[in-house]
C-alpha cells in the first residue's frame, strides 16, 4: 500500500508540473504588457519598467515560470492586475463559496443516488426500476443551470424559504449561508445524482451474477445479506470512479450555477478576470481547478486500493 | 434484427431538431437577426408562433437557428475527438506496454484533468469568446475520451486469434490496426460518439450561457437562456422553450445511444454508462 501510494504521489506531482507548464505557456502567448495596462496611457517608461520588475515580469520564460510555481507553493499567487491585492486573498474569499457548494452538491447527489440505485437494482425489471430509470434518463438530459432557473421561479418565488440568489457570507451564521447554497446545490446535484444512480444500479446488478454471491447464498445468507456483505464492496469500485469524476464536474458546474444565483464564488472571479484582462487571476484560478481535479483523481486511486487489494499490486 | 424502441424514439426526437437545424439554413419563419422592438415580448400565436423575445425577435426562428449552432458545435467537437483520439488509442494499444503507450496514456490523463469549461476559459482568455472556442474546448475534451475507449476496446481485439494470424503473416501493426482492429471497435466508437454528442450539446449550452461560446447575433440556446434570465418572472416562456429544446435533443441522443448499444453489442446490455 505504501509503495502504491508513493507511485501515485509521483504521478500526481508529474501531472501537476505538466499542467502548470501548459497553463503558463497558454497565458504567456497572450500579447500585451500587464504593467503598461495597469498604469494606463500616460505612464512613463521608467514607471512601467519598475512595475514590471515588481510584478516579476522580467527575466526569461523559464525563470518566470519557476517564480510563478514556487510562489504558488507557498500560497503567493501574485498581485491582481486590476484590484492590486494579492490574488491569494481574492481566491481564498471565493473558495468559501465554491468549495462548500461543490461539496454540498456531492453529498446531496451521493446520499440521493446510492439508495435509489440500490432500490432499482433490487426491483430490477419491475415497475419501480422502469420508473427510476425513466426519471434518471430525464435527469441526465437536463442542463443544471436551466434546472436552477426553474427552481428559482418555482420555489424561491412561490415559497420564499430559500433565497433566490446572493450570498450572505458565513459570518452571519452558518445556517443562513447553507440556506443560500441549498437551491444551487440541488440544481448541481440532480443531473449528477441521475448518473450516479444508474451506475450504482448497473454495478450492483453486475455483482449479483457473480459466483461469490451464489456461494454466499448457498452458505445460507439471504439475498440482502449477500449484497451487503459481498456485493456492495465490489459494486463500489465503479461508483467511486464516478463520484471522483463528478467532483471535477461539480466544481466546474458550480462556476456556471454561480451565475444563476449571483453567488460570489470562483466563477464570478474568473469571468471578471477574463473581461478585465486580469490574466494572473485567470491563470491562478484555472491552476487551482486543475489541481483539484488531479488531487481528487489521486484520492480516488487510493480509495480504490483500499477497497480492492488487487489494485495495489497490479500497477 | 428488431430495432430497440429506445433507438426509434431517440432517433425521432433528434430528427425533429436536426430537421429544424437544417431547415434554418434555408428558411426560418422570420429573419433571426431582425429586431422588432414594437412587437417585443409578444405572446405566442399570430405572426409569431412561439412569441417574441425582449428584442422582438421570433422565438421559433431563434430556436431553429439555435439548434443549428448547438448541433454544429457538438458534431464538430465529436469529429475532433474521433480524428485525434482514435488513432492515438489505436497506436497505444498496438504498442502496449512500450514507452509510446505510456506517453499517450499520461498525455491523456493530463488533458483529462482540464474540464471543457476550464479549456474554454483558457482559450477565451487568449483569443476572446466565439463559437469556435466552444468547438475547440469541447473537441479537446473529447480527445482523451475517444483515445481511452479505442485503446481499451482495441486491447481485447489484439488478444484474438485472427489478429495473431495476421501478425504471423507478417502484417505491419499499423495496418492490422487499420484493417482488423478499427472495424471491430467501430460499434463502440459509434455508441461513445452519441454520448459525447449529447454531452457536447449540454457543454455548448453551458458555455454560451456564461458567455464563452457563440456571440450575438449568432443565436444559441445557451445565450437565449442567459438573455431570458432578466425577464424570467414575467415571461417564463423565454427560458422554458430553449431549455426544453436542450433537454429533448439531449434525451433523444441519449436514448439513441442506449438503443444503439443494445443493438450493436448485446454483451453491454446490462451496463449503463
Amino acid at each position: 500500500m505504501i509503495h502504491y501510494a508513493a507511485t501515485r504521489l509521483l504521478s500526481l506531482t508529474l501531472s501537476l508540473i505538466a499542467a502548470s507548464a501548459v497553463i503558463f505557456a497558454v497565458v504567456e502567448v497572450i500579447p500585451g504588457d500587464p504593467a503598461a495596462f495597469m498604469l494606463g496611457m500616460n505612464a512613463s517608461e521608467d514607471t512601467v519598467a519598475a512595475l514590471r520588475e515588481s510584478l516579476g515580469l522580467t527575466g526569461s520564460l523559464f525563470q518566470r515560470y519557476l517564480a510563478w510555481v514556487s510562489g504558488m507553493l507557498v500560497g503567493d499567487f501574485g498581485i491582481s492586475y486590476t484590484y492590486r491585492v494579492p490574488v491569494a486573498d481574492l481566491i481564498a474569499a471565493r473558495l468559501w463559496v465554491s468549495v462548500p457548494l461543490a461539496l454540498y452538491a456531492l453529498v446531496l447527489s451521493t446520499v440521493l443516488a446510492l439508495p435509489v440505485g440500490m432500490l432499482a437494482a433490487a426491483r430490477r425489471g419491475r415497475l419501480t426500476d422502469y420508473g427510476i430509470m425513466g426519471v434518471t434518463q430525464l435527469g441526465i438530459a437536463v442542463p443544471n443551470f436551466w434546472f436552477a432557473m426553474l427552481l428559482v421561479v418555482l420555489l424561491a418565488i412561490t415559497w420564499p424559504f430559500f433565497p433566490a440568489g446572493g450570498f450572505p457570507g458565513w459570518d452571519d451564521g452558518a445556517w443562513k449561508a447553507i440556506k443560500a447554497l441549498t437551491l444551487p446545490a440541488v440544481a448541481l446535484a440532480l443531473p449528477q445524482a441521475s448518473i450516479l444512480a444508474r451506475v450504482m444500479r448497473s454495478a450492483l446488478i453486475e455483482t449479483l451474477h457473480q459466483d461469490y454471491i451464489r456461494t454466499a447464498r448457498a452458505k445460507g445468507l439471504t439475498e440482502g445479506q449477500a449484497i451487503r456483505n459481498h456485493g456492495m464492496r465490489n459494486a463500489m469500485i465503479p461508483v467511486l470512479t464516478i463520484i471522483g469524476l463528478q467532483f471535477s464536474f461539480l466544481l466546474a458546474g458550480a462556476i456556471i450555477i454561480e451565475k444563476v444565483f449571483f453567488l460570489p464564488g470562483l466563477g464570478l472571479l474568473i469571468f471578471q478576470g477574463i473581461t478585465q484582462r486580469d490574466l494572473i487571476v485567470v491563470e491562478s484560478v484555472v491552476m487551482l481547478l486543475v489541481f483539484a481535479v488531479i488531487l481528487v483523481t489521486f484520492l480516488v486511486d487510493l480509495a480504490y486500493a483500499a477497497v480492492d487489494p488487487r489494485l495495489r499490486h497490479s500497477r | 434484427m428488431r430495432l430497440p424502441v429506445q433507438l426509434i424514439l431517440g432517433a425521432v426526437l433528434f430528427a425533429v431538431f436536426l430537421g429544424a437545424a437544417l431547415l434554418s439554413l434555408v428558411w426560418t419563419p422570420h429573419e433571426v437577426t431582425t429586431l422588432n422592438i414594437p412587437a417585443k415580448l409578444s405572446p405566442p400565436g399570430g405572426a409569431y408562433l412561439l412569441g417574441t423575445d425582449h428584442l422582438g425577435r421570433d422565438m421559433l426562428s431563434m430556436l431553429m437557428a439555435g439548434a443549428r449552432t448547438s448541433i454544429a458545435v457538438a458534431l464538430v467537437a465529436v469529429g475532433i475527438g474521433i480524428v485525434l483520439g482514435v488513432p492515438l488509442g489505436l497506436a497505444a494499444a498496438a504498442n502496449r506496454g512500450t514507452l509510446l503507450d505510456e506517453i499517450i496514456m499520461r498525455g491523456n490523463d493530463l488533458v483529462f484533468a482540464f474540464p471543457s469549461l476550464v479549456i474554454a476559459i483558457l482559450i477565451t482568455a487568449v483569443f476572446g469568446p466565439s463559437a469556435l472556442n466552444a468547438i475547440l474546448a469541447i473537441g479537446i475534451f473529447n480527445v482523451p475520451v475517444f483515445a481511452r475507449v479505442a485503446r481499451g476496446a482495441a486491447l481485447s481485439i489484439w488478444q484474438q486469434e485472427f489478429i495473431l494470424a495476421a501478425r504471423v503473416a507478417g502484417k505491419h501493426r499499423a495496418l492490422i490496426s487499420l484493417e482488423h482492429i478499427l472495424p471491430n471497435i467501430a460499434n463502440l466508437l459509434v455508441v461513445q460518439g452519441t454520448i459525447q454528442f449529447s454531452l457536447g450539446i449540454l457543454a455548448e449550452a453551458g458555455l454560451s450561457y456564461v458567455g464563452l461560446g457563440a456571440q450575438p447575433p449568432t443565436p444559441s440556446w445557451g445565450r437565449m437562456l442567459a438573455d431570458a434570465q432578466t425577464f424570467f418572472y414575467g415571461y417564463p416562456r423565454l427560458a422554458i422553450l430553449p431549455g426544453l429544446a436542450i433537454v429533448l435533443t439531449v434525451l433523444g441522443l441519449n436514448l439513441m445511444g442506449d438503443g444503439l448499444r443494445d443493438m450493436l453489442d448485446p454483451r453491454l446490455r446490462r451496463s449503463v454508462r
